[in-house]
């Protein structure tokens, strides 16, 4: 066994608001300079819709990812972009890149025309102008375009996650009273397997063997931009401008001066945990050859359970911190993901071993009007389920690479532990219905109790569990991220300018 | 006296200019070293422009290194007529291919306002320089023909004289006006290298071939 630590992730999507609050914190901190106006580290998007960049999710566009096929010894993992020679022939023109029209052309105001157009009878407006050549533009596209299905219609029916999907699910997510929607914020996932890593020519990207973190090395990169074109996710961004690649480097600086990272700690929702998950990396090859259905599970097979002796002196041999045993075994994504099996992976078939887990949203509340009018808490599971509007099958397409049991599994717990604190809190509910319910979910009451604590009341500490860190070199002095905002973020002291 | 000064003095100058300069750039100041690749502003006269030109002017380059380094090996390879024949024809193919990927990669910058926004003067005066190489690198090859054969007597034999620190002008000094023109501006592109974007071509990611795909760094087992 060889146990590495991984800093993770875990967003509870019922409890997402969409309010953008986390992609504005992160904005503010590390990509408000020239050349990084598009990107956006952090994002919420709403589903179903094409996301950002538009259509991420059509990996017969991007070619993002690894892809398995049969070779001569049994399956082999490769690069859906490109094989090693491909990658030097490609590096003068990148056939899978995403432009700048994929994303959005960012803009700004000219609010000098509201000071200084001549005195007459309209309003004078502020025009919108490009922030590449500072031509006046129309804007067509912005992040969160499609945002709450506005545009559904062109919008989210590109969902590329749509296709294929049974017509009488897909036509429900068009009908007024029946559509349903649900944001997901994304981050970089911080893979096991990051595909960025495997396709950088320059070898410039690279994880962080004490807590995972996965960061590109702004003196190494070169721009070839295959990083661009092989996360899955697109979640490595191109600096016009300064002609490096940059991504979300999960907020170090704060995270090794104990705080969480900005777009955590600014969540309005408290939807963001953060806490440390002890892995077998000598299990990640077998764990990427797995069939579709059975990925998550391979992937929890790897997570050790940090409680275990066996698992405690073998991370202690392999040179894991005793601190960072007891960050894990307080880390809450470690219940989620293993303990309690309620958060699941973003599209696992990408084969990139993500580390940000997604609770999936149980969403609309699942009630019934009540011949006096008053509404009650569903209790039959099945066909609370199948009222829900959620199709499972999208879910399970989102979260789980298809396989619909792990999906169904965790909202039967979901809806468990509402049915069991409304027999407790509210009383309208029998005690048998609410042991049916966990009966029916494979979970015992003091589960029920423990996920509605973490999910519904948790403190600060108890949501953000960071190890002990060093800081990055061990030599730089510690700098508040404010103070680094015109900077690269990469721990650069100078200001990031275009080569020559 | 003029002579000597463009065509051993200047070449000294232009070559230590290139390789202190690019050292110096790459010692101090490595964020600067990318190819500030354009593509995600502007994605379809990229692809034609950029694959054209580095598909033209990369054998190119490598053939002409080759006649400065084995000249015996390429005189055997256009031995025959025939031989001789069919490396005229490959090397004005992909001369035609560099010259016209540059132009459709000059037109690109001068219409796209986007990609004119991120030009700088020394970018300009680059990509003019280039495409006036090649220019005359073809005028070379279609007015004074059969370059393959006489290259290595007049080019070969001055570059050696260089590189042995005995020069010797008088091979090329009879040249006609075409020829020095070439000569002089392929040193001053190499002396430009270390200030513009040139330096990408000594960061070409080789390594990739056979380096592991997944890269883990500690940072407490790094020597600091």
């Amino acid at each position: 066994m060889k146990i590495r630590s991984q800093v993770s992730m875990v967003f509870h999507l019922d409890k997402c608001i969409g309010c953008h609050t986390c992609s504005i914190a992160c904005k503010n901190i590390w990509t408000d300079r020239p050349g990084a106006e598009y990107m956006w580290w952090n994002n919420v998007e709403t589903k179903p819709g094409v996301g950002f960049p538009s259509q991420w999710e059509d990996q017969e566009k991007y070619h993002g990812g690894w892809e398995m096929k049969e070779g001569k010894k049994g399956p082999v993992i490769h690069l859906k972009l490109q094989n090693r020679p491909q990658a030097l022939a490609n590096l003068f023109s990148n056939p899978a890149m995403p432009t700048m029209d994929d994303y959005y052309e960012p803009w700004t105001y000219n609010y000098n025309d509201l000071f200084n157009s001549p005195l007459g009878n309209d309003q004078p407006t502020a025009r919108p102008i490009s922030r590449v050549d500072g031509q006046p533009i129309d804007i067509e596209s912005g992040p969160n375009w499609d945002d709450d299905l506005g545009g559904s219609n062109i919008y989210a029916a590109k969902d590329p996650l749509l296709e294929n999907m049974n017509p009488d699910d897909k036509m429900r997510l068009f009908s007024i009273e029946q559509l349903f929607y649900f944001y997901m914020p994304r981050i970089c996932n911080h893979c096991l397997n990051a595909a960025c890593v495997g396709a950088c020519p320059s070898g410039a990207i690279y994880k962080r063997a004490e807590d995972g973190v996965v960061l590109i090395n702004q003196d190494k990169c070169r721009g070839w931009r295959m990083c661009v074109s092989a996360c899955p996710y697109k979640k490595t961004y191109y600096n016009w401008s300064t002609g490096k690649s940059e991504k979300c480097i999960l907020c170090y600086p704060r995270l090794e001066t104990g705080q969480a990272p900005a777009c955590f700690h600014s969540c309005v929702g408290r939807i963001r945990y953060l806490g440390v998950l002890l892995y077998d990396a000598d299990q990640i090859e077998d764990a990427l050859k797995a069939p579709d259905d059975q990925l998550v599970e391979r992937q929890r097979q790897m997570i050790l359970d940090p409680h275990d002796p066996q698992v405690i002196a073998a991370a202690k041999e392999s040179g894991v911190p005793d601190g960072v045993v007891t960050a894990a075994q307080n880390s809450p994504v470690y219940r989620y993901v293993k303990e309690w099996k309620l958060a699941l992976p973003l599209h696992p078939e990408y084969r990139t071993l993500p580390m940000l887990f997604y609770v999936p949203p149980l969403l609309p509340v699942l009630n019934s009007t009540q011949e006096n009018g008053t509404q009650r808490v569903e209790t039959e599971l099945f066909t609370s389920l199948e009222k829900a509007r959620v199709p499972v099958r999208y879910m399970s397409r989102t979260l789980a690479a298809g396989n619909d049991d792990l999906v169904i599994k965790a909202y039967r717990k979901m809806i468990a532990v509402r049915i069991y604190k409304r027999h407790e809190t509210v009383g309208d509910v029998t005690a048998e219905e609410s042991a049916a319910a966990l009966a029916k979910a494979e979970m015992t009451a003091e589960e029920a109790e423990a996920i509605y604590t973490l999910t519904s009341i948790p403190t600060y500490q108890e949501r953000f569990v960071i190890p002990p860190y060093s800081r990055e070199g061990d030599i730089e002095e510690v700098y508040d991220p404010q103070q680094r905002k015109a900077e690269t973020g990469f721990g650069r002291r100078q200001a990031p300018q275009r080569g020559l | 006296m003029l002579e000597i000064m463009l065509f051993v003095v200047f070449p000294y100058v232009a070559l230590a200019i290139g390789i202190v300069g690019t050292l110096y750039r790459y010692l101090t100041n490595q964020y600067s070293f990318t190819s500030l690749s354009s593509q995600f502003l502007e994605n379809d006269l990229q692809f034609w422009g950029s694959t054209l030109w580095h598909y033209g002017i990369l054998p190119t380059t490598a053939i002409h290194l080759a006649g400065f380094t084995i000249p015996k090996v390429m005189a055997a390879l256009h031995g025959t007529p025939d031989l001789l024949y069919l490396s005229e024809l490959a090397g004005k193919i992909l001369g035609i291919m560099a010259l016209v990927g540059m132009g459709i990669l000059l037109y690109r910058r001068l219409t796209s306002s986007k990609i004119r926004a991120i030009t700088s003067t020394i970018d300009w005066i680059v990509l003019s320089l280039l495409f006036a190489q090649v220019f005359f690198g073809l005028i070379l090859a279609f007015v004074y023909r059969w370059g393959a054969a006489w290259f290595i007597h007049t080019a070969t034999p001055w570059m050696d004289s260089l590189a042995f620190f005995d020069p010797a002008p008088q091979f090329v000094t009879a040249l006609p006006l075409a020829h020095k023109i070439h000569f002089l501006t392929g040193f001053l592109l190499f002396a430009l290298m270390p200030f513009s974007r040139l330096v990408h071509i000594v960061t070409f990611p080789v390594s990739y071939l056979w380096r592991r795909f997944q890269l883990v760094i500690w940072t407490r087992r790094r020597v600091v």
